[in-house]
């Protein structure tokens, strides 16, 4: 069951822009898009995201998962369909091998909901934060 | 205060810029990685056996490196042939990953190492998840396990490079439906090569040590449609992508992307 490392990587990597953003006390959420057929059970990442976040500046944090449903076009006659799971990545119109996927292999972080010690301030204070975009609520 | 921070990060990130970089050092010193996926029992150790073997009467200096979760059988198997073999336990961890792996090869590997075949994990789901710098990926199925196995496990067969039927010599007595397994093959993967082969009677032992040379020496390797990164350049549509604020998933279609995020 690899969604255990896949929670630790997600937790770890929270963790690093947390610290990197600095004076953050608390993870409440973390969105993550999933993809149909990014062969991840979600179910088993959702428990495997409890036992990963305890101990960490994410414990009791809620794992919100965004499902993307697979979906292909058959690059010679255009059509798109939905891959469905098993996918079917010929095409169902033509029977043409040359499809492109245009859907439903995500695995990554979307954005994550935390409390920072501070105030609010007119402007951003993250100069040294590059990746992670705050935006206020 | 409560702040939403957007980090749109791929979560195998780190895994996946290991692999690069294993790839890279390891096509500067000219070794290639030839990643072998199945489940237990697929015959893939006898398989890998014959292969090494055939590689040392071709003179190729290849090494073997098998992942494991407790056994110790499949190197001592491997040995016989006479090429460098490591065994690498996992600690119950189901698959390796692209920094494990370039630990395990440090100090280890012989310089001349041309193909270096890794013997992944044994199951079909985990393992295919993770990068590990190949240049071939391998999933093996035998003739056992039934014509449905690629549509059990879509990841594996359809982000292979090369499918390998193993056990050949007694699909008669398990009744192996060969056109059956090769349209399921196709559905998830269309245009992969597959190969039939039996250890004990020596079908289509060498095929696979052919394929790793191939791509060693710089043939283009199979595209399977499942590891196309969505973001396409030069196709049909004249989209632009100038505004760079936009998510990078899903570049094509606007109405694709109504779909996805309803
Ligand atoms: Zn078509």
């Amino acid at each position: 069951m690899h969604e255990m490392s896949v929670a630790l990587a997600v937790v770890d990597q929270v963790a690093e822009a947390a610290a990197r953003a600095g004076s953050v006390t608390a993870v409440r959420s973390v969105r993550l898009q999933v993809g149909e057929l990014a062969g991840v059970v979600p179910d088993a990442l959702a428990f495997s995201f409890e036992l990963a976040c305890a101990g960490t500046l994410l414990e009791g944090a809620e794992l919100v998962t965004e499902a993307v449903p697979g979906r292909a076009r058959c690059a010679p006659c255009a059509h798109e369909w939905a891959t469905g799971m098993p996918p079917r990545l010929t095409c169902p119109v033509c029977d043409g091998t040359r499809t492109e996927l245009l859907a439903g292999r995500e695995l990554q972080i979307l954005d994550v909901h935390w409390d920072d010690g501070r105030r609010q301030s007119p402007s951003p204070t993250h100069a040294t934060a590059r990746e992670p975009i705050p935006e206020e609520r | 205060m409560c702040r939403v921070v957007d980090l749109r990060q791929a979560v195998l990130a780190k895994n996946d810029a290991g692999a690069h970089e294993l790839r890279a050092h390891l096509a500067a010193r000219g070794t290639v990685v030839v990643n072998l996926l199945s489940s237990p029992g697929s015959g893939k150790t006898a398989l890998l056996e014959r292969e090494l073997l055939c590689a040392r009467e071709r003179s190729v200096p290849v090494a073997a490196l098998t992942a494991d979760l407790a056994t110790e059988n499949d190197a001592a198997r491997l040995a016989r042939s006479g090429v460098p073999v490591k065994q690498v336990l996992t600690d119950g961890l189901c698959h390796l990953e692209s920094g494990m792996l370039a630990g395990h090869l440090e100090g280890w590997l012989p310089d001349d190492t041309r193909l270096l075949f890794v013997e992944n994990v044994g199951n079909l789901v985990c393992p295919a998840s993770y990068d590990l710098g190949e240049t071939l990926r391998v999933t093996l199925a035998s003739v056992t396990e039934g014509e449905d196995k690629p549509l059990k496990y879509p990841t594996a067969f359809g982000l292979a490079h090369l499918v390998v039927v193993t056990k050949t010599d007694i699909a008669d007595a398990v009744e192996f439906d060969e056109a059956a397994f090769r349209a399921n093959v196709e559905q998830v993967n269309p245009g992969v090569e597959v190969v039939l082969t039996s250890a004990r009677r020596g079908q289509g032992v060498g095929v696979l040590l052919d394929r790793a040379m191939a791509a060693a020496d710089g043939a283009p390797v199979h595209s399977p449609v499942m590891a196309r990164q969505p973001h396409h350049h030069g196709h049909t549509h004249t989209h632009t992508h100038a505004d760079d604020g936009h998510t990078h998933a899903h570049p094509e279609a606007t109405g694709a992307m109504a779909h996805t995020h309803s």
